[in-house]
């Protein structure tokens, strides 16, 4: 009994004010290293490759460095001097922009519309609509562009039937890849195919928190749908409507096994190329290591300057919580 | 759950709605339907002029899937197993040590390592992938399991870890407390009491996981030889151009192996999601 009662008092040479032991547990090295594997996997598979690119992209670094031929010198600016005044470089910008902002905005204004209809149809009708958005989503990258270039073949496909079904006589064997501009028809539809059920489903779960109190209440004070939709739907929505705009933005920037991929199937690279698939070309085939390392930070900056407004809004509630 | 039957009243437009949300449903439908359909014909019916709508009657057969599951199928599948099922193991592991890191214990430089998770979700792989090239091929791990699996780890690791945190957090650690005064040691309490209610968590992040490795084409395309080809570079490669006379019907019965499983599975996690989130939500 004595024994138990001077345990509970401060041991010997310790000051009054010591911490309690639970907090005292929680300044053990121990968390520390849980986060090791994590973190040395991190810096290994990425971190490493980060530093390594941002140093490349101010180097001279081609072939004869990279068998040893040649030392790799630094260059400064050179690199990006050499990418920023060759024409073909701001095409591919351009045509990225271009083709990312058209992408993403056809997609959100589907999702959105299908997310809207998901909640004013009957059980049966969304319970269709959902499963058959939801096998599109599944459906795995490759398997998609297999089908889709299947559905564009020039002789066979589905697609060049109907058309000619329907009266436009001269798509009979129309090869859709060759054509730039068709071909990135294609690749638009294949990726706001792919990208409409996960929009849709996102803004369709952000729908169920809209009070339908509030819309009735404004639906009798003479509110118009459009007056509703602006002022209470998109109010309550703007978070995930703003998560999910800004990831397709980013998405629809990188598609690069998109393009790669029906590139190979038939169309002109050069004339096809957007920021993935140029430094592919760029770096992979030609092995001009420093000059496609300083595409890539123009393409990760671009990047970072899309998202960087997200990230900061997202730290403010982290700090918040 | 109080929003049970509230709008069962008809409005006039709602059928209307009702059959664009089918024609809709259809048009995103197709292209899986006509995958499969495909599979089925034979190729010289699918080189007619009038397209074979069914998957069963007249001239069908399954020969595709016996045409397309020759010998590089099953080494596209073994390398594609392989590397996955390695970088998702070792991804939760690693994960989860750091999401409880993170979530449970004060630690300094917490929101440093937030702000990196969260700064590295959004660097795209194709801005990488030039230098991760030539570290694998400056330490001789060009196209070999290792290297790869090393990629995808890397690459999972920041969704993991940002998934697994919200899960961890989401026990309240008081659960843990109640047992600690109860006798239990803070590793005992942890097993016994949170890890359980973690599993959910775990299973929809390795799935998540699963299907991100599974289906990823950029990093294998550049880091594999293609005589070494994933199971996306193996489909990829039945369709390139210069493969003059494509088989169409075992294209779409290889694409139909590919996509059926990962359905299937993805069809497992939305399920498993909503569920969890349901059940959270009526636990407050």
């Amino acid at each position: 009994m004595a024994q138990a009662m001077t345990d509970t008092e401060a041991p010997p040479g310790v000051p009054a004010t010591a911490p309690p032991p639970v907090r005292n547990r929680r300044r053990r090295p121990a968390p520390y290293l849980l986060l090791v594997p994590a973190l040395a996997t991190l810096l290994l598979g990425l971190g490493y490759p980060l530093v390594r690119q941002v140093a490349m992209s101010f180097q001279e670094f081609g072939l004869a460095q990279q068998f040893g031929t040649a030392d790799p010198g630094w260059i400064g600016f050179d690199n990006y001097v050499e990418i920023l005044s060759d024409p073909t470089t701001w095409a591919v910008i351009a045509r990225s922009v271009v083709f990312c902002f058209a992408a993403a905005s056809l997609t959100l204004v589907i999702g959105m519309g299908v997310a809207l209809l998901m909640r004013s149809i009957s059980t049966v009708a969304r319970l269709i609509l959902q499963v058959s958005m939801l096998a599109a989503w599944a459906t795995p990258l490759i398997a998609s562009l297999t089908v889709w270039n299947w559905l564009f073949d020039t002789r066979y496909g589905v697609v060049n039937w109907l058309l000619v079904k329907i009266g436009f006589e001269g798509m009979e064997g129309y090869s859709w890849l060759a054509n730039p501009w068709t071909f990135f028809l294609v690749a638009g539809v294949i990726v706001v195919w792919m990208s409409v059920p996960f929009v849709a489903f996102s803004l369709y779960a952000a729908l169920t928190q809209v009070p339908e109190e509030t819309l009735e209440a404004a639906q009798l004070d003479g509110a118009s749908r459009t007056q509703r939709f602006r002022h209470i739907i998109v109010p309550t929505i703007r978070p995930v409507l703003s998560i999910v705009m800004l990831l397709q933005i980013v998405w629809d920037l990188r598609v690069f096994a998109q393009i790669k991929y029906l590139q190979g199937a038939g169309g002109t690279v050069s004339e096809t190329n957007l920021l993935g698939t140029y430094l592919y070309q760029l770096g992979i085939a030609q092995s001009e290591y420093g000059v496609a390392s300083a595409v890539a930070m123009v393409m990760l900056l671009l990047t970072l300057g899309l998202t960087f407004g997200y990230v900061r809004s997202l730290l403010r509630e982290e700090r918040a919580s | 759950m109080t929003t049970t039957t509230t709008r069962t009243r008809r409005r006039p437009g709602r059928t209307l709605l009702s059959t664009l949300a089918i024609v809709i449903a259809a048009v995103w439908a197709f292209p899986v339907y006509w995958m499969v359909n495909s599979s089925f014909q034979t190729l010289g019916r699918l080189r007619s002029p009038e397209p074979a709508w069914l998957p069963f009657g007249g001239d069908t057969s399954p020969d595709a899937y016996g045409r397309v599951a020759d010998a590089s199928f099953w080494d596209a599948m073994q390398l594609s197993l392989t590397v996955t099922l390695l970088a998702v193991g070792a991804g939760l592991v690693f994960a989860f040590l750091a999401a409880l890191a993170i979530s449970r214990f004060r630690i300094r430089g917490k929101t440093a390592f937030i702000v990196v998770i969260l700064i590295v979700q959004m660097i795209p792989a194709e801005a990488l992938f030039i230098s991760q090239y030539k570290m694998l091929s400056g330490w001789g791990l060009f196209n070999t399991v290792a290297g790869l699996t090393l990629l995808y780890l890397a690459m999972i690791l920041p969704f993991t870890i940002w998934m697994l945190r919200g899960f961890v957090a989401g026990v309240p650690a008081e659960l843990e407390e109640a047992a600690m005064v109860d006798g239990c040691s803070r590793f005992r309490a942890f097993f016994t009491i949170t890890f359980p209610l973690l599993a959910p968590g775990l299973v929809a992040s390795g799935v998540y996981g699963f299907l991100q490795c599974w289906n990823e084409i950029t990093l294998a395309t550049v880091v594999m030889d293609p005589s070494n080809r994933t199971i996306p570079l193996w489909l990829q490669g039945m369709t390139t151009v210069s493969n003059q006379a494509i088989d169409w019907p075992a294209v779409m019965a290889g694409a139909t192996l590919v996509a059926i499983p990962v359905i299937g599975l993805f069809m497992f996690v939305q399920s498993k999601m909503t569920s969890g989130m349901v059940s959270g939500a009526v636990k407050g």
